[in-house]
């Protein structure tokens, strides 16, 4: 991150809800009055267990889903009522999503060069069938496939080329933010690597922005800036990588950071499990709390002190 | 220690419309009592069709071409259906990925568990269903004598997972196959139920196959670690070896593809290329086209077994005598001083 | 490892250089050969055998059926008195039943010489109650049901397509209401539409495809209806949303190609019932008027005298049951060429 000139946030969420049937008896709390902000050129890694909201959120942002309440400013500009259909062409442009499962993101029926031109052909930017050809030329090359793989099927390709095909096709409309929902959790841990390493070469090359999220904490702690993490619709904590990973204080935090095993048999040994109990209903009004410069924890406001000494604890040891 | 289990020289193929798929090449391992040993590889590197071989639960296009399974001194390869019946379940068992559809959504869990042992041993219902209730109570079930008659869909899929490790162990099987058994779970719940399995292990001293590909599971549950690679086993050797004494690329690559604590950014290792096509698998090592170290005997023959300690061997040319001296990738060189320390002995080709 | 050091001897010294890498093509190559989704399911298709030979005699059947609107043996409607019911005489055929005899009072007689049938002409199937050659007139009833199967697969095809599409594209309230109309019109059985067409209509075509047209296509808007739920949550569905593509486009670009296997598969599912309706109707007299011909008519026609002209009835029976037994085993074999879990 820069810290020098005051970075620019790109999107800013704001008690973002998210529900669906919503007043019904099935009422589900998919995303609970979240608030975060990413800033230009930076990741912003979301994590938590299955379930928790962290694809919603996504996916509320990217407006596959009506939010339910909130604003959502991109660029400043609120896009959770964005209507009509020539705004929301330049947002599909600016916002762009890859996705989960390598095997359901892309159309079985659809040569790779149409799947990756999509974008292209839907918002007209390519002059003539040389240069839409041209674009989907580089972009396979871009993302180190090669051009002759143009005219195949997916389902002739590795789930690690699809992936990277399904990138392409993200990258096809010039985004400036890309959602990576997921984007590692189904691909072999060789795989990953590549996946990973070409996103940040994406981001360094284009200064993309990204949402990036997974429930795989130590990858997460490697390609992100900044780390959210939610629990049951809440953002409980968040903060730089390094502070969260290191010195995480919310109790979710850390039974999640307690149970991730790393390939290391020494450490394996020694890591002892927290079990997060989920604290007893009290009445108290509560919401995300700055505890230090930029870490946030989700408390309420006699618990701050209590949250601002354990981090000096933390710090110390 | 006695060895159980024993699979030598196993080649499987699978007969599809574009030709004949050599999923397994040659594969060879022991398994002693009461050890776990991990099998760690790609998808399509041959881990779960060897263990479905040993259950003999081989697709309808698989073939064992060649080989031996030798449990307790008779060739698994060669019993029929029916003698493969009576020691499935019962002497060695399986836990699958996914607890959801490993389960009978129509029978409630109390009749589930007790089913494998009615089938076979010969005991009353009610005796069974106490059984039943003994192992729910072991493997975490809270509240187990209300829930017996409970069906799947009311359990959550941790609890789901602990259920099928009880269905797995009525019998108290002589070998447990794990098929990736926390993949499909949450960090949180894949840790209790790695516990739980550890912990039945050390009570009914079990020999446990665990398949996964996932090396932070494996420093948790492994004494030994086999690694697979295009239809083969490269290395394999007990769990400090691999994590910390690795000699072939593909652990190495495997190893610094994951991030660490105390990787710096831009610093993750990714072995370029795509797992090989072992409908015509390359020449040689199956892993030569995505090796940075490949030498160029390599694209011709496919390495031996070169010993490294009694317990530990790396099918890699890197080790034969005549082989020049390569440095290991950053993250390996961390690893080997590891050991260095931890064994005192020096590893000459860090210098 | 003994075989260690017999197998290093072997190989020369510079056999230990390393390797310098080509190019990345070599790593990210694909040995096997690209297959559209059609040469994959009819490769699956050719290797079932009762599919291919129904495709190959309902191919035969269409088109004799069709040709003998040019090339017809007789005249289907011409009657002629004295030449009625005639057996089955083929030429160069000597086996009784299928030369132009028929047993009377325990005798073989030669009906064709006691009509003075000119030596040169031949009814292949023998002659019905006023004369006309039955041959032709089967081959216009055939033609009559293939008419009824390719109407019922258009009618699939439009309205049972579009509208089970619109239904689950739309979703929420749409669909809803869509579903609840489905389900008034299948509650109303085909023959009381059929009976209250007749009250409006002269038996006949018209009356059947307007029946066919109420009902037809219903259990194919519902299958695509649930398929096209299936695949709208697909992530390649999300993510031409999310690149801004209209619904309309989404329908007909990622959902009907996926679904297209489907619909082929219930369209000729569909398709004997729809030949069996029509039979059906003529049989029991709803039908078609003379003098047109239907397998159903011929049916009803045959049965009648089937003690003592058994061929009247043969004739029908037996090609309608090889039409829709084709349908059904062709249906069958595509269902497992498109269906992608079959895959081997």
């Amino acid at each position: 991150m820069n810290q020098v000139a005051m970075p620019n946030k790109l999107l800013d969420v704001q008690n973002l809800k998210q529900y669906f049937h919503p007043g019904q008896e099935n009422e589900v709390r998919a995303v609970d009055n979240v608030s975060f902000h990413i800033y230009e050129g930076e990741t912003f890694g979301l994590v938590g267990e299955s379930g928790c909201g962290k694809s919603t959120t996504g996916r509320s942002i990217i407006r596959l889903y009506h939010p339910t309440d909130g604003e959502i400013y991109f660029n400043g500009e609120d896009i959770s009522k964005l209507k009509g259909k020539k705004n929301m062409q330049q947002f599909r442009r600016d916002i762009q999503m890859i996705y989960q499962d390598p095997y359901a993101s892309l159309n079985p029926r659809m040569k790779v060069q149409d799947i990756i031109a999509e974008g292209i052909d839907i918002h007209g930017l390519a002059e003539s069938d040389a240069d839409r050809n041209q674009q989907v030329n580089d972009l396979l090359e871009l993302v180190g496939l090669d051009k002759s793989h143009a005219t195949r099927y997916p389902h002739e390709f590795s789930g690690g080329q699809r992936q990277r095909i399904g990138i392409a096709r993200a990258l096809a409309v010039q985004p400036r933010f890309i959602i990576c929902d997921e984007p590692i959790s189904a691909l072999d841990v060789s795989i990953q690597a590549q996946v990973v390493n070409l996103l940040q070469e994406l981001q360094r090359k284009k200064n993309l922005t990204y949402l990036f999220i997974a429930h795989d904490l130590s990858m997460v702690k490697y390609i992100s800036d900044r780390i959210g993490v939610m629990h049951f619709g809440k953002l409980v904590e968040v903060g730089t990588s390094e502070e969260v990973y290191r010195f995480g204080l919310h109790p979710y935090t850390e039974s999640l950071l307690s149970a991730i095993p790393l390939p290391d048999p020494d450490y394996e040994r020694n890591r002892r499990r927290v079990t997060y109990q989920a604290p007893k209903e009290d009445g108290k009004e509560r919401s995300l709390k700055e505890i230090a410069s930029g870490h946030y924890i989700y408390c309420s406001d006699d618990e701050v002190p209590f949250y601002q000494k354990k981090l000096e604890q933390k710090k110390r040891q | 220690m006695k060895k159980i289990l024993e699979v030598d020289d196993l080649h499987i193929s699978f007969d599809t419309f574009a030709g004949k798929v050599q999923a397994i090449r040659g594969v060879s391992f022991d398994l002693y009592k009461g050890e776990t040993l991990a099998i760690v590889g790609e998808s399509g590197s041959g881990k779960s069709v060897t263990t479905r071989t040993i259950m003999r639960l081989l697709a309808n296009n698989g073939h064992i071409d060649q080989g031996k399974i030798l449990f307790k001194g008779e060739d698994l390869v060669h019993k029929t259906e029916r003698e493969m019946q009576k020691i499935r379940g019962k002497e060695i068992a399986m836990i699958f990925q996914d607890p959801m559809t490993s389960l009978d959504p129509t029978m409630n869990i109390g009749n589930q568990v007790a089913e494998s042992l009615r089938k076979h041993k010969k005991v009353s219902k009610k005796e069974a269903l106490a059984s039943a209730l003994e192992l729910l109570k072991l493997v975490g079930i809270p509240n187990a004598e209300q829930r017996l008659k409970n069906y799947p869909h009311q359990f959550s899929g941790g609890q789901r997972q602990r259920i099928v490790i009880a269905i797995a162990l009525i019998c108290y099987p002589e070998i447990l196959i794990a098929d990736e058994p926390t993949t499909a779970l949450d960090v949180t719940i894949q840790a209790q139920i790695i516990e739980l399995m550890k912990e039945i292990q050390q009570k009914i001293q079990t020999s446990i196959i665990f398949i996964t590909h996932d090396l932070g599971v494996v420093a948790n549950v492994a004494d030994r670690v086999a690694v697979m690679y295009g239809g083969r086993i490269i290395e394999v050797g007990t769990s400090d070896e691999i994590f910390y004494h690795p000699q072939h690329p593909y652990t190495w690559g495997l190893l610094s593809s994951m991030p660490t604590l105390e990787m710096e950014e831009n610093e993750l290792y990714a072995i370029p290329g795509s797992p090989p096509d072992l409908l015509d698998p390359p020449k040689g090592d199956a892993f030569y086209p995505r090796n940075e170290y490949a030498l160029k005997i390599d694209t011709l023959e496919a390495p031996p077994f070169f010993e490294v300690s009694p317990t530990h061997q790396a099918a890699t040319w890197l080790l034969a005598p005549h082989a020049p001296k390569v440095t290991p990738p950053k993250e390996i060189v961390r690893r080997w001083r590891l050991y260095e320390q931890k064994t005192g002995l020096k590893q000459t080709a860090l210098n | 490892m003994e075989q260690t050091q017999l197998n290093v001897k072997q190989f020369s010294a510079d056999s230990f250089e390393p390797l310098i890498h080509a190019e990345r093509e070599s790593r990210e190559k694909i040995v096997a050969p690209s297959l559209t989704f059609l040469q994959d399911s009819w490769r699956r298709l050719k290797k079932n055998k009762g599919a291919v030979i129904s495709l190959f005699i309902l191919i035969a059947v269409a088109v004799i059926a069709f040709g003998s609107i040019w090339v017809s043996p007789h005249d289907p409607t011409k009657q002629n008195v004295k030449y009625i019911n005639l057996p089955p005489k083929i030429p160069g055929v000597s086996l009784d039943g299928f030369n132009g005899t028929a047993l009377i009072g325990g005798q073989r007689v030669d009906k064709y010489a006691q009509a003075n049938v000119p030596e040169q002409v031949h009814f292949y199937l023998g002659t019905d109650g006023l004369g006309r050659d039955l041959l032709s007139r089967l081959l216009m009833g055939t033609r009559v049901s293939l008419i009824i199967a390719i109407i019922a697969a258009l009618l699939d095809l439009s309205i049972g397509v579009t509208y089970g599409m619109i239904s689950g594209m739309k979703g929420g309230k749409v669909d809803n209401v869509m579903q609840r109309v489905l389900e008034v019109l299948s509650g109303i059985p085909n023959l009381v539409v059929m009976i209250l067409m007749l009250t409006i209509f002269e038996p006949g075509m018209t009356s059947i495809i307007l029946a066919m047209i109420v009902t037809g296509w219903i259990t194919m808007a519902r299958i695509v209806r649930a398929q096209a739920l299936k695949i709208k949550d697909q992530e390649y569905v999300m993510a031409a949303r999310t690149l801004g593509e209209s619904s309309s486009k989404i329908a007909l670009k990622h959902v009907l190609p996926n679904i297209s296997g489907v619909i082929i598969v219930q369209m000729m599912f569909s398709i004997p019932s729809a030949i069996f309706f029509e039979a059906f109707l003529g049989f029991i007299g709803l039908g078609l008027r003379p003098p047109a011909a239907s397998l159903g008519t011929l049916l009803n026609e045959g049965y009648k005298t089937f003690r003592f002209l058994p061929h009247l009835m043969w004739a029908p029976a037996i090609t309608l049951s090889v039409i829709m037994v084709c349908f059904n085993l062709l249906a069958d074999g595509l269902r497992d060429a498109f269906d992608p879990k079959m895959k081997d």
